[in-house]
């Protein structure tokens, strides 16, 4: 078996040699720490501690949250890609520029936004609160910030897509006497799915992950508003190192599989481009 | 584009219809777009401003000249400052391993340079509290040593490393790749060494991927908020970066001074979108011309 193929250009080795090292000292090495704390739990005690009412609570309100807010922004998503690629209106390269805004916003700074836009007299919480609707330090306020974080994913991975759809299947529906929404439906939204999909993976894995921006517009309840990024910072407040270890388990798992997911969207994805 | 130069201007001129909505229809999605992006976007970025100038100019001001702010202004500097160039060295070569040669594990190197993206915040931080912290693996000996990482600024760049590892390897990766080889097998064959080839030959080549991947990499590096939090202590004046501090100022109802500090963090995120801008205009305008397949 070959291990590298021939090349005449230099430096493979110190490259190679350098990542490889960088690599393990920052991230393997690192990460491992979280394996072998587990490791010296019983098979019980980590049982115990990851299916605790708290924190089974967290995961209910992480992963529901995360999903909501993944959904939204599957469906504004499309629809902000949509209008930045097919419509032109005044504004719109600012507004282009903005979407990217959450990536490049420090998470914490989002967040005292977000919980004093969204407060009962925040700009807009002021004309929520009268008709019944609490934002801050309710799940829902947790929703807003998750939506917030992951808004650019879905509108940057449909983008391309969309501004690469041929006209030909369009001209051709409309000749076969298609209307506008079978049009959409039909033909424009299937060539889209791979694209909402790895988008929607995206912003609910990052959604899972999230912390900065949550914890000042969640109030950070046990057992109501409490995600599970919080709940392991807390255990390592109090020097729970076991049990923070065995949450952030959990946690890395969930993150692999959908990391895995998108890998094979992506996959699938590239595979119906280039079959068109 | 098979159909319409061969189309009568009637019919021309109805699949361009057809290719777009009514004007009602047009604006109200355009409507219900912005409305989104009002509630999401737009509010939340211009109430920073509005929060930290609301007692006027000269109290926004008067919030830096806390001693406490600056020291956290400092140490988020000197944090970039650490983190960015090392990140840079290991992006570059990261990417000219994977991107010019074809060896074994080449996808899976990849997978492991994304994995701290796939890692929550506070799991990053607290990696290095489970091995430098007092409980940690080497805790007993760091503390033997007088060492202090945890709670001390040397955590705070660790985690940060950590956070923004990818940022400059995945810019550089998919650049690298397109570009191929041929270029700088073209330079070596006609004599010129490694060094001269890589800075007369790749680096121009890759430049503006570049600063847009350190520009990423900074941005992240003087915001990062979760990884932070587990590995500082929030010691005041000592271990507090910018993030931090406005976070300490938020809880104490500082609101006038949590948001200024915000707005520089917030300006710093403009001035990071406006660079990716310029960046994108600048590949755009190298790249050829696209085909029209």
């Amino acid at each position: 078996m070959v291990l590298k193929q021939k090349s005449i250009l230099p430096g493979f080795g110190p490259a190679l040699g350098f990542t490889l090292f960088y690599l393990g000292f920052i991230v393997l090495i690192p990460l491992s720490t979280l394996f072998l704390k587990t490791a010296t739990l019983t098979w019980g005690q980590f049982w115990e501690i990851i299916t605790a009412p708290r924190a089974l609570a967290s995961y209910r309100l992480s992963l529901g949250a995360s999903l909501v807010a993944a959904l939204v922004n599957v469906i504004f998503g499309l629809l902000v890609a949509w209008v930045l690629v097919r419509y032109s209106f005044p504004g719109k390269r600012i507004v282009d520029g903005l979407v990217d805004l959450p990536f490049a916003l420090p998470t914490a700074v989002g967040g005292i936004a977000l919980s004093t836009v969204y407060s009962g007299k925040g700009w807009i919480g002021q004309y929520l609160e009268p008709l019944g609707i609490k934002v801050a330090y309710t799940p829902l306020g947790v929703i807003i910030a998750l939506t917030f974080i992951g808004l650019p994913f879905v509108v940057r991975t449909v983008q391309p897509v969309l501004e690469d759809f041929h006209p030909e299947f369009e001209e051709a529906a409309t000749t076969l006497g298609a209307s506008r929404l079978q049009i959409f439906l039909r033909v424009i939204l299937p060539t889209l799915m791979p694209a909402l999909l790895t988008g929607f993976a995206l912003a609910f894995a990052r959604a899972l992950g999230e912390y900065g921006s949550v914890v000042f517009i969640s109030g950070n309840m046990p057992m109501r508003t409490e995600i599970t990024p919080l709940l392991i910072m807390t255990k390592l407040e109090q020097f729970d190192y076991a049990g923070a270890t065995a949450l952030a388990v959990v946690m890395l798992a969930a993150s692999f599989l959908l990391l895995l997911a998108i890998n094979l969207l992506q996959w699938w994805s590239r595979n119906r481009l280039a079959a068109l | 584009m098979f159909a319409s130069g061969r189309l009568k201007r009637g019919e021309a001129s109805a699949l361009s219809r057809a290719r777009t909505e009514p004007r009602a229809v047009r604006w109200a999605l355009i409507g219900a777009a912005l409305l989104f992006l009002g509630f999401f976007l737009l509010t939340p970025l211009v109430v920073i401003f509005a929060e930290a100038l609301q007692k006027g100019f000269e109290l926004y001001l008067e919030s830096f000249k806390e001693p406490e702010a600056w020291a956290a202004i400092r140490l988020t500097l000197l944090t970039a400052v650490i983190a960015v160039p090392l990140n840079l060295v290991f992006g570059v070569a990261a990417a000219w391993a994977i991107a010019k040669f074809n060896f074994v594990g080449k996808n899976v190197l990849t997978t492991l340079i994304d994995l701290p993206f796939a890692v929550s915040p506070v799991i990053s931080g607290m990696i290095f509290v489970l091995l430098f912290g007092m409980q940690g693996w080497l805790g007993p000996w760091l503390q033997a040593h007088d060492i202090k990482i945890i709670f001390a600024v040397p955590g705070i760049v660790l985690a940060t490393i950590f956070v923004t590892f990818p940022f400059v390897a995945r810019e550089l990766i998919p650049l690298m790749q397109a570009q191929g080889t041929e270029e700088e097998e073209a330079a070596i064959v006609l004599g010129a060494s490694g060094w001269q080839t890589f800075f007369r030959i790749t680096v121009p080549n890759i430049k503006w991927g570049l600063l847009y991947g350190v520009i990423l990499c900074n941005a992240r590096a003087m915001g990062e908020f979760g990884a932070v939090s587990v590995v500082s202590g929030h010691i005041r004046g000592s271990t507090n970066t910018m993030p931090l501090h406005v976070e300490i100022l938020y809880n104490e109802y500082n609101f006038v001074a949590a948001f200024a500090v915000a707005s520089l963090l917030a300006l710093l995120a403009l001035v990071t979108l406006a660079a990716k801008r310029f960046v994108e205009w600048k590949t755009q305008r190298q790249a050829p011309p696209r085909g029209l397949d």
